[in-house]
């Protein structure tokens, strides 16, 4: 069994990812400080609400070290939804916030031309670039993934781009990987079995030394 | 986006029930079997609707959404007496991923800003239950179907959106549970008309009825009788669709 760490800084609700990932066999712990991040493999940064929240959730729980820490270490990270969001940079979500800069860029609202905002519904995952090797290495192209979300990430590296979809005449970011570090948009505990495949591909990343 | 194809288990607990015009109901079996067999069929997503909970005054799924949400993997929406922000956040902490509204709504619009606010419209849904009457004008009604609220139904729908709801569920009253059919007609009205996403329920009894509305523009389809009874199942209703040139989540 692998354990995988999920982390609670007071965000949402972290039952259905934990779920998820004990669906797909893995041992779930809840870390609920930073200290308690010592010596784990893969971690799970999940989250719903808003970036300045989220950001304050892991401050004030004394994550925002020992994550960092954590990835440039080389551990499997992975940031889903606002969890994602929040390993960026910065984002403009009601004010300017700092992330946690593990991958560089920042993340700003979806261009509303023409557009519902949230996107709340399933979507197509594009390939940005290759995904051998990555999390959704054994996912179908095209394959569907249900995202609830008004802001979206804009890596600095283009290569940093895993996946996009298109939404109305544009293409906004699905996912993200850098190294060990991940980070999907969409909600993978909530996108039938194409997720948990993503899920179970996840606990199978090995650390990158 | 493909439309998203909902199906919908009424409960009275602890029963998944379904009735005609949401009265006469009969048990069809227990809802979480029903609920894993729709999620294992390919749904987009469930809606459990506690249909005695305004009687009551009190919802009575938790425990059904959080053993759901242990084993179904795609966004849960609960309806059924939610009268507060506490009411809604028992139902989001136990796996619910909306709370659909209405008596409460109606009573106090208020409530909608409120829920917004605190819980981001995304997941506040609003059920519009509806009754054409003889006069060519739809009501809104509340309690499924049984108070008459002297509303529009038309204008209500708009009022809620504006008011912050995220997402309409229209529930034609006179159809629901007789397979013969959407309201084409009031859905046309606020399909693609209302910036928010809508599903419409009540009267789905073939494939071609449920093309037929999504030839409309709704988002998504509440369907029942057509699963609860076997008619079909939720793969043969979406390659149907999918032949009749409706997108769907494959």
């Amino acid at each position: 069994m692998i354990k995988v760490t999920v982390i609670d800084y007071g965000l949402g609700n972290l039952h259905s990812v934990v779920k998820g990932l004990t669906h797909v066999g893995a041992t779930v712990a809840i870390a609920e400080r930073g200290d308690d991040l010592a010596g784990c493999g893969h971690v799970v940064l999940p989250g719903v609400g808003a970036f300045g929240d989220g950001i304050r959730g892991l401050r004030d729980r004394g994550f925002i070290e020992p994550l960092r820490a954590h990835a440039a270490a080389g551990n499997p990270l992975i940031g889903i939804c606002l969890g994602m969001q929040l390993l960026l940079d910065s984002s403009e979500e009601f004010g300017e916030h700092a992330g946690l800069g593990i991958i560089p860029g920042r993340v700003a609202r979806i261009p509303g031309a023409g557009v519902k905002v949230p996107q709340v519904g399933w979507n197509r995952l594009q390939p940005a670039r290759p995904w051998v090797g990555t999390c959704l290495s054994g996912s179908p192209l095209g394959t569907w993934a249900y995202f609830v979300h008004s802001y979206h990430a804009l890596p600095t590296r283009a290569g940093d781009v895993l996946a996009t979809v298109r939404y109305g005449a544009q293409q906004i970011t699905a996912a993200i990987g850098s190294g060990s570090v991940t980070g999907f948009q969409f909600h993978p505990e909530k996108s039938g079995q194409a997720g948990l495949d993503m899920l179970a591909a996840y606990i199978a990343v090995e650390r990158i030394p | 986006m493909p439309l998203r194809i909902i199906p919908r288990l009424d409960i009275k607990a602890p029963n998944l029930v379904k009735g005609i015009r949401l009265e006469g109901l009969r048990v069809i079996g227990n809802p979480a079997d029903h609920a894993q067999r729709y999620f294992e069929q390919g749904a987009d997503e469930l809606i459990f609707q506690d249909i005695v909970a305004s009687l009551y005054g009190r919802n009575s799924l938790a425990d059904l959404v959080r053993e759901s949400a242990s084993r179904i993997f795609i966004p849960l929406t609960v309806g059924g007496g939610i009268r507060s922000c506490a009411d809604i956040h028992a139902l989001l902490r136990a796996g619910a991923d909306k709370v659909c509204i209405n008596t409460a709504a109606m009573g106090r619009p208020e409530f909608i800003t409120e829920a917004a606010r605190s819980f981001g419209s995304q997941c506040i849904v609003i059920a519009v239950e509806t009754i054409r009457q003889v006069d060519g004008s739809w009501k809104a009604f509340t309690d499924n179907g049984r108070e008459h609220t002297g509303l529009d139904a038309y204008d209500w729908a708009r009022r809620a959106v504006d008011l912050g709801a995220g997402e309409l569920i229209l529930t034609s009253v006179d159809r629901e549970g007789g397979r013969k059919g959407f309201d084409l007609e009031f859905i046309a009205r606020l399909a693609r008309t209302v910036g928010v996403p809508v599903v419409a329920h009540g009267g789905a009894g073939s494939i071609a009825d449920v093309a037929a509305v999504a030839a409309l523009g709704v988002d998504g389809v509440a369907v029942a009788s057509i699963l609860h009874y076997k008619q079909v199942a939720v793969g043969d209703l979406k390659t149907g669709l999918a032949a009749a040139g409706v997108e769907v989540r494959a």
